[in-house]
Order: structure tokens, then sequence, then C-alpha cells
């Protein structure tokens, strides 16, 4: 079983959910995000989602837009995102990667298996990769021993979500809302009926993105999901901070805030 | 000859899940895939559907203007030295050939019981084009739009706004076309109910490539039977300028088959491909995934997605439809740069010789047709006859244009 499967059992028997924090790489500056996305796991962030900045980002809102455009123009490469997953991984929290396809077909699909798996990743999350496309990173992430985690979808026919979870390892992803990432006010009514659609067809653990923001939105979505993933809403913490001081001290009390709620399902 | 613009020809066709060999496909959120099914469910209907293809060639004749004029342009083809054939596109209603596209994805929209449309716009032509079928289809309509372009082509967004379509300017990225392209894909992925994302060019997942083809289409169709008609023959070649490049698949697509037909798109060249500033996606650029196919893409050793330069702000784009990255890869279409420089003076020639005020997109393929003239009439030993896709006019241009020559008067 995968380390990110592992962590996911000790959670359910701890009768809670994981708590997965995602930042953008190289955000503020490649030390800046090795900094906070430690904070994260000082303060109780079980995975670190590391997004690798990309310069068209469709599926995120707003606030990750800017934070991976803070990244680019700092000059941050790929080659920069491994060492940060590498630094993370050595916290001990499992490294999971979210990557748009691009970056990814550039650098080489098995090569960027390789240098991910050797850095401690333990997979990828691919937001604009559906399995219909992903023969390379089927090889590739068999011959790596990578996750892959694709995303499901409220829109998601049965027969694609059934395909869908097959070709998941690790955990599958559900998007909670129709749209691109960011914190919202309310949580989603579509998100449970979707994570019990995704249930009925797969055993593998499920997190839920999208709009996540608050340690009660957390706890809400604790109460039917594996997972609550985090992203946006961690990102401004250090987006909006003065210094950077300020910033790692915004992360951990929101990380903290959300662990908590993660403790405190809503059923 | 427009009632059957959609009726069914030979020519390349992608595999089931929109391959043009190693590029096209769906590189999208899974949010997207059930609409694109529907979309693509609707198109494959829609075009074995008589009623259908009767109301889209009605739309075509009665409203669009078409099929357009191939006009012989005598005092260029003196000037070129080739008999250049002029497919008047620029005639059409909105002033391109992008006008048929969009009859073609509105009537589609009302078709899936659709109520709203979104469209990405770098100049604005695409937005007026939309903004006009919304307005005849009785569709909302919001167009996305760079703020560094809706700051330097007021005008049409002036033009969009009295057809009812709201402008929204983007302020993140670049500030262009290609993150217009972004904001309206994150709002048809929040809006996909009721929304349908009319995408200006054969570009985007499947099944866009396809589909913008097919109903463009009729330009080629046209321009064949025009060109046998008027010559008696096929011509030597067929050109067109390409950015996302649905005129020139729209105009290509006919004579796919007709093996002694030579077919060039004439990429955007900016500076000069060596600069770095320039648009020309399949010279320049290199095999990546942008906007949701696979192509050829300018971008960076990480797969960043570089800037584009032109003149030609229709053209300045970093990448380019799948067809044509697979029409280069098999060899069936020849893609070459044109400079800002090489096509205005091609601009230039046609308003002095014709009294035709060009599109600069289309002032491309004049400027690629003024090189290739010489070098096709010494291959065959003879005056060669050259088909240009003028796919659209100039008006648009006229402050750039005028910039360019410096004959604005300065204001006082």
């Amino acid at each position: 079983m995968s380390r990110i499967g592992v962590a996911f059992d000790k959670a359910r028997a701890d009768g809670r959910a994981l708590l997965v924090g995602c930042m953008p790489a190289g955000f503020p500056t490649v030390e800046g995000s090795i900094a906070a996305m430690t904070a994260m796991v000082e303060a109780g962030v079980d995975v670190i989602e590391v997004e690798i900045p990309y310069s068209d980002p469709v599926m995120d809102g707003p606030v990750i837009q800017r934070a991976s455009d803070i990244a680019l123009a700092g000059g941050v490469r790929t080659a920069d995102t491994m060492r940060i997953i590498e630094a993370v991984a050595a916290t001990g929290a499992p490294v999971v990667t979210m990557t748009y396809w691009n970056p990814v077909e550039r650098y080489g699909v098995d090569v960027f298996a390789r240098d991910l798996a050797s850095a401690g990743g333990t997979g990828l999350i691919t937001p604009d990769l559906i399995p219909d496309e992903a023969d390379e990173w089927l090889a590739a992430s068999d011959a790596h021993g990578l996750d892959r985690t694709f995303l499901v979808s409220p829109s998601s026919t049965d027969a694609r979500l059934a395909m869908t979870v097959q070709h998941c390892r690790g955990f599958v992803y559900a998007t909670a809302v129709m749209g691109v990432t960011g914190a919202r006010a309310r949580t989603s009514d579509a998100a449970p009926t979707l994570v019990s659609r995704a249930r009925a067809v797969t055993d593998l653990p499920i997190g839920v993105g999208l709009g996540v923001g608050t340690g009660a939105q957390a706890g809400t979505v604790a109460g039917y999901a594996d997972g609550v993933i985090v992203g946006s809403a961690l990102v401004r913490c250090v987006l909006d901070a003065p210094t950077e001081a300020d910033g790692l001290a915004a992360l951990r009390t929101l990380s903290a805030e959300l662990a908590e709620g993660v403790r405190n399902p809503t059923r | 000859m427009s009632a059957d613009a959609l009726a069914p020809v030979a020519g390349p066709q992608p595999d089931s899940a929109g391959h043009f060999g190693r590029f096209g496909g769906r590189f999208v959120p899974e949010a997207l895939v059930a609409a694109l099914d529907e979309l693509d469910g609707a198109w494959r209907t829609a075009m074995t559907d008589e009623s259908f293809r009767a109301e889209f060639g009605a739309l075509l004749r009665d409203y669009a203007g078409t099929p357009s004029l191939l006009y012989e342009a005598r005092r260029f083809s003196a000037k070129v030295g080739a008999r250049v054939l002029l497919k008047r596109e620029d005639l059409n209603h909105t002033g391109a050939h992008k006008v048929r596209n969009v009859l073609g994805q509105a009537l589609l929209t009302k078709r899936m019981g659709k109520t709203r449309v979104i469209a990405e716009t770098g100049a604005g032509q695409h937005g007026v084009a939309t903004a006009t079928a919304a307005a005849l289809f009785d569709l909302e309509c919001v167009v996305y739009m760079g703020q560094v372009d809706t700051e330097r082509q007021a005008l049409n967004v002036a033009r969009m706004r009295m057809l009812g379509a709201t402008v929204i300017p983007v302020t993140n990225g670049s500030r262009t076309l290609k993150d217009a392209m972004n904001e309206a894909m994150r709002d048809w992925v929040a809006n996909v109910d009721e929304t349908h994302y009319l995408i200006g060019t054969a570009a985007g997942p499947h099944p866009f490539p396809a589909m913008v083809r097919d109903f463009v289409r009729g330009i080629g169709d046209e321009a064949r039977q025009q060109c046998l008609d008027l010559t008696g023959g096929l011509p030597d070649a067929v050109t067109a300028c390409v950015g996302g490049g649905s005129n020139a698949l729209g105009i290509f697509h006919a004579f796919v088959g007709d093996e002694a037909v030579r077919l060039y798109g004439f990429e955007a060249g900016g500076d000069g491909v060596a600069t770095g500033r320039h648009a020309a996606s399949i010279t320049g650029g290199s095999a990546g995934v942008l906007h949701g196919t696979r192509t050829f893409v300018l971008q960076d050793a990480d797969g960043q997605t570089l800037e584009s330069h032109s003149i030609s702000a229709g053209l300045d784009y970093p990448g380019v439809g799948p067809e044509h990255a697979w029409l280069h890869d098999t060899g069936r279409a020849n893609y070459l740069p044109v400079t800002d420089d090489e096509a205005m003076a091609a601009f230039e020639l046609l308003c002095r010789t014709e009294g035709i005020i060009p599109a600069i997109e289309s002032a491309h393929a004049l400027a690629g047709t003024v090189a290739l003239a010489p070098k096709l009439a010494a291959e065959l030993g003879r005056e060669p006859t050259i088909v240009v896709n003028l796919s659209g006019r100039g008006d648009k241009d006229v402050h750039t244009a005028g910039d360019y020559f410096g004959i604005l008067d300065k204001e006082r």
C-alpha cells in the first residue's frame, strides 16, 4: 500500500479525516515555500500537496493564480519543485504533487516520475489529465511506484466515475463544486452525493477539495469524506501577510484550526 | 452551395477521441468532460440532420452573405507574378470568416437547450461575432478579453456592448488572449449546465477543433468550385494565415485530397522567429499541451507558456489548432513565418492595387503569397494560380496600420 494509503488508514482508525494542505512550490520563494509547508506539517497538516506553478492554471481561482504567478516571476523551475518535495518529505509527512500536464510532458513523463520518486514524492494529482489521455503516465507511475489521483466531478457520469477510480491509486480527488479552487462561504451540497457515488465503485479513500477554508467547513467535509483538501485559504495566509513571519504565524493558526476540524467531524 | 455547407466530403478526420495523429485529444478538468461529450453528440447529430443543415445553410446565405466571392485580383497579380484569386471572406457579415463558426455553434447552443454563451477574444473580432450571433439567437453573452486588449481595442468593446454582450476585462497573467481563454474555461467549469463555451478557433479540447473546422469548411468547398468555374482547373496553391488556424483549415479542407494543390499556412513571425518575439507556434514552438489540446506551443524549457508577439492581434496566440500540427507532421501542408514588416508591405500593396483594405491577419497570407509566387513559377515553369484566403477586412486595423505607416495626423 502507498504511504498515502497508510496515512488514510491511520486517520480512519483514529476516527477522523486526513488533512491535506496545498501550497504552490516556490511561493513566495523556494526557501519560503519549504518554510511554509514545514510550518503546516508542524501545525497538524497530515499530507502536503505541492502544486507546481503553471502559467495557465485553468482549475485554479484567483488566490492560487496569484501565488503561482509570484512563484514563476521569482524564477522557480520544475527542478526546484523536486528539491522542495525532498525537503518537505524529510519532515516525515507524505508529499503529493499537483500539476497541470504540460510541465510533466515537457520534463519527460518517465524522467519526471523517476525524479519525483527519488525526491520522496508519493504521486501526482492531475487536474487537466483524464485517464483517457494518460497512457504514458499510467506506465511511468507503474514503473516508479507512484500514486495516481485523477479528479471526479459532480458532472461525471456513472460510467466515467467507475472508469476514473479504476485508474486511481492512493486516493481519489472529489471536486466538491462545479468550479475552480478558492475558499467559499458555504460548503457544497453536491459533494456528499459525489462521495457516496464514488464509494459505490471504489474502496480507495476519497478526498474532497474546492471551497474548504475554515475549521467548521473541514469538520463538515470530514463527516462524509476520508480526506479534506485545503488550498486557497492556506495560500491566502501567506499572500495577505505583511511579512514572512506573519504569514507563517497565520498559516500555523489556520492549519491548527483545520486539524481540529478534521478531528471533529459533523455527522 | 451554402445550402449543403455541411454535406459530408472526403477529407482527414480525427479518431473518435479527437486525435489528429499525435495531436489533439482532451486535456481538461473532468468537470468538463460531460459537457464536451454532450457537445460532441449534438454536433454529430446535427451534421447528419437535414433540418440543421438547411437552417445553417440558410443563415449562411441570407444572414452572413455567403458564398463569398472568389475575386481575381489582376493588378495585385501583375505585381506578384501569379494569378491570384482572393476568397473574399472579408465581405461576410461582421467582416470575417468567423461568422460561419459562431452561427454554427449558436445554432448548436439552441439545440442543446443552453441559454448562455461565453467567448474569449483577442482583438475583439470573435467577441463581436459571438455577440452578434447571441443577439440574433437571443442568448445571454459574456466575452472575456485581456485588459491589455480592452484598452487597445476600445471600439470593439463598444461594439460588443452595443450588441448586448457583457465584456469582462481579464486582469491576471499576461492580460491577453491566452488569459482570456483561461478565464472563459474557468467560467465554463462553474456554469457548464446552462452555458456553451463558443471557442473562436479550431483549437481547444475535442470536439472543438473538428467541429469548428466543419462549420468554416464552406470556405474551401466554395473556393474549390469557384476556381473550377473560373479557371477550368484547380489552383496550384492555396494560402492562408494561421493563428489558431480556423480560416486556414476552412479553406484547406476541401483541397487536402487534391494532391497537386499545395497548401501553405503563414504564421505570424513578428519581429522574426530568431528574435523570439513572434507567434509562429509551428515554426518556432514545440509539441505540448495548451488549452485542452496537444499541439505546437510556444513554451520554455519547463513547459510554461511563452508570450507571443505579432502586429496582428488575431494571430497573437502561443498555440495552434491540432489539425494544423498534424498537417505539418504529415507534410501535407507547409507552414512558414511572415514578419510584421512583410505583412504590412503586402497590406499596403493590396490597398494600393485593388482598393481592398485587408485585415492584418489576412495580410500575412498575402505576404506569404508574394514570396511564394516566384518560387512556384520557377518550379512549374509557368505562371501559377494561387487562391488566397482573404479571411477578414481591415477596418478594425486602421489605427494600427495608420500608426505603422506614420500617416495619422498628429493630435493637436
